[in-house]
């Protein structure tokens, strides 16, 4: 049984990663293994689904912190979207909404992208 | 009520975990929002051990003791590997933390934030233990 996936899907010149169950130290690696990928890709427009993402520790949010400056640097982002309430108040409670972009909608943050341009 | 789990340090049981305090805490008649807070504090605290403690070594012991009683939580977690200092660490100041990638320390700020106590006891050489309590308020 998976716990968790991490699912790349391009849309238009922006890869948006659907990500399902628990995110935790044991399952992090698979995140990082989906961002290498982008940055190997040389795909640095990113949108993060968040709507399947039952659970996530530090381990997890460290993931977001140890890629986006790679991201940053190549003209792109690492955009996050369509949190529950209760995975929006664990990366509000460390900080994140000052640093990344949160949207409501996979949409809006897609829009984001060509909107910054 | 008391409950006691052990398990070996590896990250695959903190699934095992969670479900051991999500249990737990649902009878002991926590809300739904505590117990998330509940068992992400104890993820921390465990992730810490196997990474800190063990340094992923996967055959150490953690061991971990429940008790509610006059709708208190006591969270008793214990492990036998190397002590560490966490009054050492601070509360992290979240932009200097991003440009230092420092990420280990947000699990010690999460457990402060989401719990009512937490304390550390560290015998070097024998056993290191972090207690964890939350109160259940109780709603007229």
């Amino acid at each position: 049984m998976t716990e968790f996936s991490a699912k790349i899907i391009d849309k238009k010149d922006v890869s948006v990663i659907y990500l399902a169950g628990f995110l935790d130290a044991h399952t992090a690696p698979i995140l990082e293994d989906a961002f290498t990928n982008l940055v190997n890709d040389k795909k640095f427009k990113v949108v993060v689904n968040c709507k399947d993402l039952n659970y996530i520790s530090s381990a997890g949010l460290g993931v977001f912190m140890a890629y986006i400056e790679k991201f940053r640097e190549n003209n792109g982002d690492i955009k996050l979207a369509a949190m529950e309430d209760k995975i929006f108040n664990i990366f509000d409670l460390l900080g994140f909404p000052l640093l990344y972009d949160i949207c409501k909608t996979e949409e809006e943050a897609i829009n984001l992208f060509s909107e910054n341009k | 009520m008391k409950s006691k789990l052990n398990v070996f340090s590896k990250t695959e049981n903190l699934s095992v975990i969670r479900e051991f305090l999500r249990k737990f805490s649902l009878s002991a008649g926590f809300s739904k929002k505590e117990i998330q807070d509940i068992i992400l504090a104890v993820d921390e605290a465990c992730t810490n051990i196997i990474k800190h403690a063990y340094h992923s070594d996967p055959n150490g012991q953690i061991n971990i003791e429940l008790k509610f009683t006059n709708d208190l939580l006591s969270i008793k977690i214990t492990d036998f590997g190397s002590s560490f200092r966490p009054e050492k660490i601070m509360n992290p100041d979240f932009p200097k933390y991003f440009e230092q990638k420092r990420i280990g320390g947000l699990g010690m700020y999460l457990m402060k934030t989401l719990m009512d106590d937490v304390k550390y006891t560290s015998v070097p050489g024998k056993y290191n233990q972090v207690y964890l309590s939350k109160q259940l308020l109780r709603s007229e």
